[in-house]
């Protein structure tokens, strides 16, 4: 028996092309004719646009042609939001892909230059005369719905853009008679997600044929097709949406932009190829933003530390507009999770959506999980110090025992299935945990700031059975569909309408192919991307990709091998009942080196010379897979850090991330995304935040103010897994694209308020700069000065550390 | 105002007339259709349009194609001699050193010049080394094991390097 | 990304480059161009005209010559953190550049470009103030010498006049008899402060996450004998509008014990020297500025006479 390639971590087949500069992403393709767009956006956070006056740019040298607002109104469709959650009151204010008459946040489109080249197009926008009256602007989500501050939408009273109430149990009643209370305001800042391609479009369009294409840095060309029907009002059938090579998502690219559309307005228009790509700058405005809530949180418990109840308000920002699926964030994949991992009668989440004079917020890496975890897991902490008793105790008793097929928590979902104290239960074997306690009250004494953190988390991934999303206001479904194709040649193209973009299911699917019908791995090709090539798919995005898409795939396989065994039975004069298979070998019982192989399957499939009757010929299955249930991947993760109380620097100086995805199929690209997640959730705790005046101007809007994790700040990320198998779908996967940044952030956090807990700080706003931590040592009054720990604490950052 | 120039890219020689603004890294892709050196930001700090010149890494985004002129410049696309991966590519294959790939022309780039420098570094050298190099997927775990895989596999004389 | 138009000339020489600089308005010096390029391509400035240095080979390299280091404007970090000769006559230079920005900023960058930006909290103005060095420029008139202590005007602003070029910095060699240096650290610190006969020089800085531009830094040479400060220089950058010495600390030092409760209260005595206009912005507020930069003299201190714990 050879090593079972489902499971193997082998290289992926995406490298070769990347490695060498062979790939294909948007802004590298250049049809014949191209020109290209550059878009004027606002520089207000809020204005009124009396006039605009783009003669000067219309006259410019290369410019072919200038549209503002009053060129789209009426052609183009105001851009839809795409979950509209029931029973919510979602005002889907208008959304006009070109500003006309407000300007509603800095980045908002004005107008698009079409140039023959990009800096013809950028000399252009100078010479656009906007005449703005700059009206006043609110950042603040909890502000923002204050009486008397600025309105957004005349449609949206008090900027509310939507107010969401989920419950189980009786909290009223669970706080009342609670031993404990524990409470906190946490502060989710604003995140920029910042994949490292920018966003970029190139829209052609054939009049003759009224056929448009579009090339689009998209997590989910399905749904981008779909939406650009809706509003360009071309046919559905009649627009081609390819994401060539993407360079990262982590949600940035579901949301079907206005930028895209305008693209597609320009292509049509002018009868020639319009390529936009947004360069860095315009990025950190244009494309959507993550997190953003504000949230008042509390937790009841027993004086033992058993928690009764957990509850929430949350003023959850939207940004000027609804985003694609913005809706859905803060709610169904937020407060739905506010029973983690643990068992807890009474829940109730309160999230208002609220509009704010900043960029939409949409999806970012875990969307509405990683707060879910934050504010649980913040709240466990405020407990075990409220009642005396080690974290990981108070963690440990309040855990859901082991279960295998289903476990319903109070607010209504049912797991998956989950060994919550086993994960946990290896998180401290390995990192020692007694020990580490230990060594961290040695050091204090020695003036040495340790800080440990320790996390549990459940997740809800694999979205997600196509009935639960249209009960919650989901614009579409949520299945997969895959087909399989075999040649006459053996060789096997397997069509996908997932998207990856990173995630390398080129390979996984390739290897789940292999494992299931016995081809070489090497003989199988993923084919995904191209809307006029692949089947329908929702796109990838919540740790679906290998849950929903790989569960279609793993279906079709299983019917071409039904096939294969009845025309094995029929090739071999056999009885069907009699036909084995093992290892892409089809044979009488008994009989294993007199059997058919699915490559003789496949040509004698495909000549079709030898039918049994009634078979159709070809080797060929497509599925249209619908999960029964979301999947629930769960873990235990385990930070360590030193704060230089000098001057407030952090260093995360051990990173251990234990997660449970349930069977892996390629361990190596597994670990990958724990490495990648757990880093992004590192970059929220410590670095990340966007950070705007009171007149709505974004102060962090590039990468020299913006920080995102840099080699030299991070370490080693050390993972280990469990591998408890979802009864829900074919394989039993559950997902881990976004494991490592929903349980990162707070346990670094976590960490940190650790390590500062003998200076008296309890609580501190993230990002977790060092002026801040400096600043809450010098409130709690607690600096004691020992200046033992700078060597240390000073790791990277000192020019005296550099290179030696 | 064009400007007439004149480099060597991969081992080829080129002439060619270019606007003054013109940025290294769009003549690079433009121009001679180079798209494997990639534009991440506009501020010069992702590293994503690392190419070497005359044997140095530069941000070919903070660089004018005129002042390329007369230097030997390499790009991702050259690094593979006679169709062999250079050591540091297969290292990167090796330990999945990247995964949307975006930022990797760049990694591999500035990691083949801090091998060149400093044969044998240890993982905080490498770390260091990647200063100016941003890759928003990995969480850099992996590119430090490809970095310090490739110089192993340089320095004991396999790979072909 | 896209820069505005300009006019390109490229310098045939330092006299055609004063020439240039003479006769076209608005027109700016390139070298690098790590400091002009990332603002024009955010269109933050916009030169009429750039004259490219870039090519004079007389404005590169570097030659020590009886007590000093002579560096060319156009050399680049990366060259003065790789040449031996540097890293012998002074380690302290050689080691701040090589922790200036990232290695490609490293390989294009100038030291002469950097200083001629004159970014309040730049590695080089703090270091070659702490050096007591000097900045040669170029003019119509001919050459001149400008001390350091005169060369910076102002945030971005400095003595060299609008026909004028930079070419070159000279740097005073540590004078040292027999310590280790900051190289050394980590490789142990079995020799203390008794030890050290000689200066001693050292940089700490607090870098920003994102740009990596300095945001605060102090440089110290302690000037020691058997344990004792015979004199020192110390330096600070990222406080105030341009590099500024910090004569209270220095003389707070200056025949001390070399201990670290000696260090810490000469570095205390820095508020003195800094004044009320304290720079902040949303990373570093002015008042945490101010707070923390006595600590990083202090770090800095400690790791010149090898007594920082690891």
């Amino acid at each position: 028996m050879t090593t079972r390639i489902f499971g193997s971590g082998i290289r992926r087949r995406e490298d070769p092309r990347l490695i060498t500069g062979q790939a294909s992403y948007t802004d590298d393709i250049k049809p014949a004719g191209l020109v290209h767009a550059a878009i004027l956006r606002s520089p207000h956070g809020h204005a009124r646009i009396n006039s605009i006056d783009t003669s000067a740019a219309a006259a410019a040298p290369g410019v072919i042609a200038v549209y503002t607002g009053a060129d789209t109104e009426g052609v183009l469709n105001p851009m839809p939001c795409a979950w509209v959650i029931p029973d919510s009151d979602v005002k889907a204010v208008a959304y006009p892909p070109i500003a006309k008459d407000v300007v509603r946040y800095v980045g908002d489109a004005v107008a698009v230059v079409v140039a023959e080249d990009r800096y013809q197009a950028e000399d252009a926008l100078e010479l656009i005369n906007v005449d703005y009256e700059p009206l006043p602007t609110v950042i603040n989500p909890e502000a923002a719905m204050q009486e008397g501050t600025p309105q957004l939408h005349e449609d949206a009273p008090n900027n509310q853009a939507f107010h969401w109430v989920a419950a189980g149990g009786d909290t009223d009643d669970a706080f009342a008679n609670a031993d404990v209370v524990v409470r906190d305001t946490i502060i989710q800042q604003k995140l920029i997600p910042n994949p490292m391609e920018p966003r970029s479009a190139i829209a052609t369009y054939v009049p003759a044929m009224g056929e448009l294409t579009i090339w689009n840095t998209t997590q989910n060309p399905h749904i981008a097709r779909f939406v650009t029907c809706l509003v360009t009002g071309i046919p559905e059938h009649k627009i081609r949406v390819i994401a060539p090579e993407v360079g990262g998502g982590f949600g940035a690219k579901i949301a079907v932009y206005a930028w895209d559309m305008v693209t597609a307005f320009c292509a049509m228009k002018l009868g020639r190829p319009v390529k936009w790509t947004e360069t860095r700058s315009e990025n950190f405005v244009s494309t959507t933003h993550g997190r953003d809530h504000v949230e008042y949180v509390e937790m009841a418990a027993n004086s033992d530390g058993r928690v009764t109840g957990v509850r929430s308000v949350v003023y959850a920002g939207m940004g000027a507009y609804l985003s694609t699926a913005a809706p859905g964030i803060p709610t169904i994949l937020h407060g739905l999770m506010y029973s983690g991992p643990y068992d807890i009668a009474n829940i109730k989440a309160d999230i208002y959506g609220v509009f704010t004079n900043s960029t939409p917020v949409e999806a970012y890496r875990g969307a509405g999980r990683p707060e879910a975890t934050f504010l649980l897991e913040r709240l466990m902490d405020l407990v075990a110090a409220e009642v005396g008793k080690d974290p990981v105790e108070v963690r440990r008793m309040n855990l859901i025992p082991k279960f295998e097929n289903g476990h319903d928590v109070a607010i209504g979902l049912t797991y998956d299935s989950g060994d919550y104290e086993g994960v946990l239960n290896v998180a401290l074997e390995h990192v020692n945990y007694d020990q580490l306690r230990h060594d961290q009250a040695h050091g204090r004494e020695h003036g040495r700031l340790t800080g440990i953190g320790v996390s549990c988390y459940c997740e809800i991934c694999g979205l997600g059975p196509s009935q639960v999303a249209g009960a919650v206001g989901f614009g579409g479904g949520l299945w997969e569909s895959a087909t399989v194709r075999f040649y006459a040649t053996g060789k096997v193209n397997v069509f996908i309408g997932t998207s990856p973009h990173g995630q390398g299911e080129e390979t996984t699917f390739a290897q789940i192919m292999s494992d299931e019908l016995g081809v070489p791995v090497d003989d199988v090709e993923v084919v995904h991307g191209d809307t006029d090539t692949t089947p329908m798919g929702w796109g990838t995005y919540g740790s679906r990709t290998t849950v929903v898409g790989g569960g279609a795939l793993a279906l079709s396989a299983r019917k071409i091998k039904d096939k294969a065994i009845t025309l094995a039975a029929h090739l071999l004069e056999a009885a069907e009942a009699d036909i084995e298979y093992e290892d892409g070998n089809f044979f009488v019982r008994g009989a294993p080196d007199n059997g058919k192989s699915i490559q003789e399957i496949a040509l004698m499939a495909n000549v079709a010379w030898n039918m049994p009757e009634g078979m159709e010929p070809g080797l060929e299955a497509t599925t249209f897979y619908d999960p029964p249930n979301f999947s629930y991947p769960f873990g235990a993760h385990v930070a360590v850090v030193n704060v230089d109380p000098d001057n407030g620097h952090i260093v995360l100086e051990r990173y251990v991330a234990v997660d449970d995805c349930g069977p892996q199929i390629n361990p190596m690209i597994v670990e990958g995304q724990v490495h990648g997640g757990v880093v992004q959730g590192a970059g929220q705790a410590l670095w990340e935040g966007a950070v705007y005046d009171d007149n709505g101007q974004l102060l962090t809007g590039s990468m020299l103010d913006y920080a995102l994790p840099r080699a030299h700040l991070v370490p080693d990320i050390e993972t280990l897994s469990t591998v408890t198998p979802s009864p829900h779908n074919p394989l039993g996967v559950k997902g881990i694209g976004e494991t490592g940044t929903i349980a990162s952030t707070v346990t670094i956090y976590n960490a940190v308020i650790d390590a500062l807990r003998p200076l008296g700080v309890t609580r501190l706003e993230m990002p977790l700069t060092p002026e801040r931590v400096w600043r809450a040592i010098q409130e709690a009054g607690g600096h004691h000065g020992h200046g033992h720990s700078h060597g240390h604490g000073h790791g990277h950052d000192h020019g005296h550390d550099h290179g030696h | 105002m064009k400007v007439p120039i004149k480099l060597t890219v991969n081992g080829r020689s080129h002439e060619s007339e270019v606007e003054a603004r013109t940025l290294l890294v769009h003549y690079l892709r433009d121009d001679l259709g180079l798209t494997g050196t990639k534009i991440g930001c506009d501020t010069s700090q992702c590293g994503a349009c690392v190419v070497r010149m005359n044997g140095s890494t530069v941000k070919s985004c903070t660089c004018l194609a005129v002042q390329a002129d007369g230097a030997e410049v390499t790009t991702i696309e050259g690094l593979a001699q006679d169709g062999n991966l250079h050591p540091v590519q297969e290292a990167f294959w090796d330990n999945h050193g990247l995964q949307c790939g975006y930022c990797t022309a760049g990694m591999i780039m500035t990691v083949a010049e801090l091998l060149e420098r400093n044969p044998n570094p240890s993982a905080e050298e490498v770390r260091a080394g990647l200063e100016g190099n941003i890759c928003r997927c990995t969480g850099y775990h992996n590119i430090v094991k490809a970095a310090l895989a490739a110089a192993e596999a340089i320095s004991s004389g396999a790979g072909g390097g | 990304m896209y820069t505005p138009d300009f006019h390109y000339h490229k310098a045939g020489s330092v006299a055609e480059a004063i020439e240039m600089l003479g006769h076209h308005e608005d027109s700016r010096l390139l070298a690098g161009g790590h400091s002009l390029l990332p603002l024009m391509r955010l269109r933050l400035a916009r030169p009429a005209t750039l004259i490219d240095i870039g090519g004079l080979d007389e404005l590169r390299g570097i030659r020590v010559h009886e007590g000093h280091i002579h560096i060319g404007a156009l050399t680049t970090h990366g060259e003065i953190a790789r040449s031996h000769d540097v890293q012998h006559a002074n380690p302290l230079v050689a080691e701040v550049a090589g922790g200036i920005g990232d290695p490609q900023v490293r390989n294009r960058g100038t030291i002469g470009g950097n200083l001629a930006h004159a970014d309040p909290a730049s590695d080089w103005g703090t270091i070659i103030t702490v050096m007591d060095g000097s900045v040669e420029v170029q003019g119509p008139s001919g050459s001149r010498t400008i001390a350091i202590g005169d060369f910076f005007q102002g945030a971005f602003a400095t003595a060299v006049a609008d026909d004028e070029i930079v070419t070159g910095i000279r740097v005073p060699t540590l004078v040292r008899q027999g310590h280790g240096h900051g190289h050394d650290h980590g490789h142990g610190h079995d020799h203390g402060a008794e030890s050290i006969n000689g200066e001693v020089g050292e940089y700490a800085k607090m870098s920003h996450p994102a740009s990596f531009y300095p945001v605060i830094g102090g440089a110290v040479v302690i000037n020691a004998e058997g344990g004792r400060c015979v004199s020192a220089r110390v330096a600070v950058g990222g406080l105030v509008p341009t590099p500024r010495r910090a004569p209270s600390v220095e003389a707070a030092l200056a025949g001390q014990e070399l201990t670290a409760g000696n260090l810490e209260a000469a570095a205390n005595q820095l508020a003195n020297d800094l004044g009320d206009e304290i720079i902040g912005d949303i990373f570093a507020s002015a008042d945490y500025r101010r707070a923390i930069a006595p600590v990083e003299v202090k770090h800095a201190m400690l790791h010149a006479i090898g007594l920082a714990h690891h």
